[in-house]
């Protein structure tokens, strides 16, 4: 039952995969398209969901399935080409198709009649292109499912296993059974490479078949028949009496090499010729993707093992710190085997952070669907374009920017592009541009939305602001500190609420978002010319980059993403405050000084406190500015985060804990948490010690 | 490190309520002046004494959190916990790793004393107290060997109030938080 629930569910999680892969190509389609790689991508997904389907006795899905199959084998084969319509017609398929999944994985039967429109749609579509468009090089023995077939009904079918197919446990009987059912079979063995019985290797594949069916009025029932072992064998399928020029088909995605050599029926038997295996292994090799395997596996189990190589790491620093006390530094340098130890333990961690990364692609893809549903909905004409889709990210981090990147793609869209009307006046071409870009720089992952639109009136954002009560009239703020009030909450400028966005959750819960992952967010904007909204994210979760500071004999990592600057200020800048705490002057702002060995409780042992104050500029969730006082900065360092909650509970000020490379545990500090505490010292005081007794 | 560290192996058979319905094995250990026993099955590993990263506005006995091959682990002082003042420790002082629930915790203690096979009558109940102590961190006391040693009630030995602070703050992600600021 278990086993049934996990295929069910893997089969659901591969379904996802291919309606997003068909998506990806459907939005793509224009017109006239003949992209023989694209159509042949969309016509396997749309058949893997079909199989996968039945197997699960999902009969609607499978039917509808089928169907759409059909269509888009019409497309491939050059049957059809797509008309002003159609390549929306597909969209909407896919939707449907979406739909009746999505359906299923909860068990339900979906609405009567969601797929009844487009089914008609496309059957009409199916019935335009019946006339066939001669192409030169695609015949209609390759899309043999459809009317106008010539009425082929013989086959021959030459089929040598090969050893690889022997060992993926397939059986020949088992798929000349299968064939048996198609028609009348006659069934010819060749036997003559077989080896003298002392040579023989039991492993590999000796024998050839001739099969001769007829009765049979699809190659493409024969060809499913095989679709499992393709590549694996040596195949030809051969309709019989058929001018020699038409054979060639194009169903070389399927694998199964089709001999173009005509053969007549009267040298079947003698006909497994050396050229035709050259031949089939060529075709076959040319469809090697389905070789690049992938396996699906638990993030869990992922991030398990990323937890155990960062322990592997430390305990390795660990141990050649404490060789290297024992032995002597020089003595443990020379050490080959340690060396090669610490290549390979670096090595394995490379490697197994990298099973985290997955390119951007999988997000991105999803967007030029969204954009031009939406420049339809808004009447504008759009044009996206996508650069750097091939950077590696985090999978958590893909997962958690898809909300926000839709929000933003969509502001662009909506407020940040105008009509084509008030681009024309411009002088713009009217066709807006919205560029989606990542990058990789300086161990950071910076994704950019950019647009070609009005750009942000600095204007109407102060009058809004100062509406709302963000900030006052009197505050002298710069075009940066302006824009920059698009990120506060409750702030949307768009005249009217669409359904598009403004709905006043706006670029606040981008931010906070973007946060969350340990980001910033930044915009830029030229009024007239465009804007562009740059997010610079960590490369990875897993990690965290960090900064080692020394306070009274203690050592803390605070996070780098949150360090603006490091300043040393005069000791008169600094200015008691009556509550006890001090602020610093700082190019005239006054700023909020958090002394860590007051609000942590250190004690300094008798230590003097260093001379000249070293201050940490940091910006907290608000984007409001504190400074931290600290003894020494001890450098930068990747640190793995750990959760103090998980054998301990939360205190306040300590964001986690993370362990260093000498295996001592250090607090990562959280300056929400360190600046609220510095507002009310008296909290910071040691909790008095609970004595309750009794079970409650 | 790890030299230092003496794994005990639980065999599955050696769970005491096989052999016989009411003994149980319990692992001893002493703490300042005193003899205290924990369950066996909830000891999870004895190593030595290492330095342990302090903790900010914790109550004393909260000696801090220790790095134990990945996991961090709260350090209990037990000797402090129990009123007894604060443990200095030493090379030759123990971390008894205990799990308490789906927690682990350290306790320190000066030395493991022994396995001792206790059956349920042996453990006698703890007297009323007439203070305002938390005697309820002990679950009974035996007499083994001319030695009085209290059977501790782990969950009781972290603090109610850490264990009601630790209800009250749900999984809100703090390592989130962390990096978001």
């Amino acid at each position: 039952m278990n086993d049934f629930e996990q295929f069910r569910q893997t089969f659901f999680e591969e379904c996802d995969e291919l309606l997003q892969k068909f998506e990806e190509v459907a939005s793509r389609l224009t017109p006239g398209m003949d992209d023989l790689d694209e159509l042949n991508d969309m016509f396997r997904s749309v058949h893997s969901i079909k199989a996968g389907a039945g197997a699960f006795k999902l009969d609607r899905l499978v039917n509808y399935a089928h169907k759409l199959e059909n269509v888009m084998d019409q497309l491939r084969s050059g049957e059809l080409t797509l008309q002003a319509d159609d390549p929306d017609l597909i969209v909407q398929a896919g939707d449907v198709l979406h739909v009746l999944v999505e359906r299923a994985r909860a068990g339900e039967e979906a609405d009567a009649g969601v797929e009844d429109e487009v089914l008609s749609a496309l059957e009409v579509m199916s019935r335009g292109g019946a006339e066939p468009v001669e192409t030169a090089a695609e015949s209609d023995a390759g899309s043999p499912e459809t009317e106008g077939e010539l009425a082929v009904s013989d086959f021959k079918i030459t089929f040598r296993p090969l050893r690889a197919m022997y060992e993926t446990a397939n059986e020949p009987q088992l798929l000349i059974a299968a064939l048996k059912e198609l028609g009348e079979l006659e069934c010819d063995i060749k036997i003559d490479e077989m080896p003298p019985l002392a040579n023989i290797n039991p492993l590999d594949g000796f024998i050839t078949w001739t099969l001769v069916l007829r009765g049979c009025d699809s190659i493409g029932d024969i060809e499913e028949i095989f679709e499992f072992v393709e590549g694996d064998c040596e195949l030809s399928i051969t309709p019989f009496g058929q001018p020699e020029a038409s054979t060639f088909t194009a169903d070389i995605e399927e694998g199964a090499a089709v001999d173009v050599s005509e053969q007549t029926t009267a040298t079947l038997a003698s006909e497994t010729t050396k050229p035709n295996a050259s031949n089939t292994s060529n075709t076959s090799g040319g469809a090697p993707a389905k070789s690049m395997g992938s396996i699906r596996v638990d993030l869990d189990r992922v991030d398990r093992l990323v937890d155990m190589v960062g322990e592997l790491v430390i305990a390795q620093a660990m141990a050649l710190e404490g060789l290297s006390e024992q032995i002597g530094l020089q003595n443990v340098n020379q050490l080959q085997a340690l060396e090669d130890l610490t290549m390979r333990t670096r090595e394995l961690q490379e490697g197994v952070m990298a099973i985290r990364m997955q390119p951007i692609k999988t997000l991105f893809s999803r967007f030029p669907r969204i954009v031009r549903d939406l420049a339809k909905k808004l009447d504008k004409s759009v044009r996206l374009e996508l650069d750097g889709e091939l950077t590696e990210v985090d999978k958590t981090i893909i997962e958690e920017l898809s909300d926000p990147l839709t929000h933003m793609i969509r502001n662009c869209l909506d407020h940040g592009l105008e009509t084509p009307d008030e681009r024309e006046s411009a002088g713009k071409p009217t066709e807006g541009v919205v560029t989606l870009s990542a990058e990789q720089r300086n161990g950071r992952i910076l994704i950019k939305v950019a647009d070609d639109g009005r750009g942000l009136n600095t204007e109407k954002v102060l009058k809004r602001a100062i509406e709302r009560g963000i900030v006052s009239e009197d505050d002298n703020l710069t075009k940066e500190e302006i824009e920059a009030l698009i990120f506060q909450p409750g702030f949307s400028t768009a005249s009217a609420v669409s359904d598009v966005s403004g709905r006043g959750v706006g670029m606040d819960v981008v931010r906070r978002n973007i946060q969350k992952l340990g980001g910033r967010v930044t915009v830029d904007s030229e009024m007239g010319k465009g804007s562009c909204i740059t997010l610079a994210l960590p490369l990875t979760l897993a990690v965290l980059d960090g900064m080692l500071v020394g306070v009274a004999q203690e050592k803390f990592v605070i996070p780098l993403s949150s360090i603006l600057e490091t300043v040393c200020p005069e000791p008169q800048s600094i200015r008691k405050m009556p509550d006890g705490g001090s602020v610093v002057s700082l190019r005239g702002e006054a700023i909020r000084l958090i002394d860590l060995t007051k609000t942590l409780n250190l004690s300094r042992n008798g230590q003097p406190e260093p001379l000249r104050k070293l201050v940490v500029i940091v910006e907290n969730e608000v984007g409001r500015q504190v400074g931290i006082i600290v003894d020494e900065m001890l450098g930068q360092q990747q640190v793995v985060i750990k959760s103090l909650e998980t054998n301990f509970h939360a205190i306040k000020g300590v964001a986690g804990t993370a362990i260093l490379g000498d295996g001592r545990v250090r607090l990562i500090l959280d300056i929400d948490g360190l600046a609220e505490s510095n507002r009310s010292p008296s909290g910071a005081k040691q909790p008095p010690l609970d004595i309750a007794i009794g079970d409650e | 490190m790890p030299e230092s560290d003496v794994a005990l192996l639980v065999e599955p058979d050696e769970k005491a309520d096989n052999s016989s319905a009411h003994t149980r094995q319990y692992v001893s250990f002493i703490a300042g002046n005193s003899s205290y026993a924990v369950d066996i099955m909830s000891v999870r590993e004895i190593k030595g004494w290492t330095e342990v990263t302090n903790l900010p506005n914790q109550p004393d006995y909260v000696r801090g959190v220790l790095n134990l091959r990945g996991a961090v682990l709260p350090i209990i002082d037990l000797k402090c916990r129990l009123g007894e003042g604060l443990t200095e420790p030493t090379d030759r002082h123990v971390i008894v790793i205990v799990a308490i629930g789906a927690r682990q915790v350290g306790l320190v203690a000066d030395a493991v004393s022994d396995i001792l096979n206790v059956t349920d009558d042996e453990v006698k109940p703890v007297p009323d107290s007439h203070g305002g102590v938390d005697t309820d961190v002990f679950k009974g006391f035996v007499t083994k060997t001319e030695q009085m040693v209290a059977m501790l009630d782990l969950s009781k030995v972290l603090n109610s109030s850490v264990v009601e602070l630790n209800t009250a703050v749900p999984e809100t992600n703090k390592i989130d938080a962390d990096s978001r600021s």
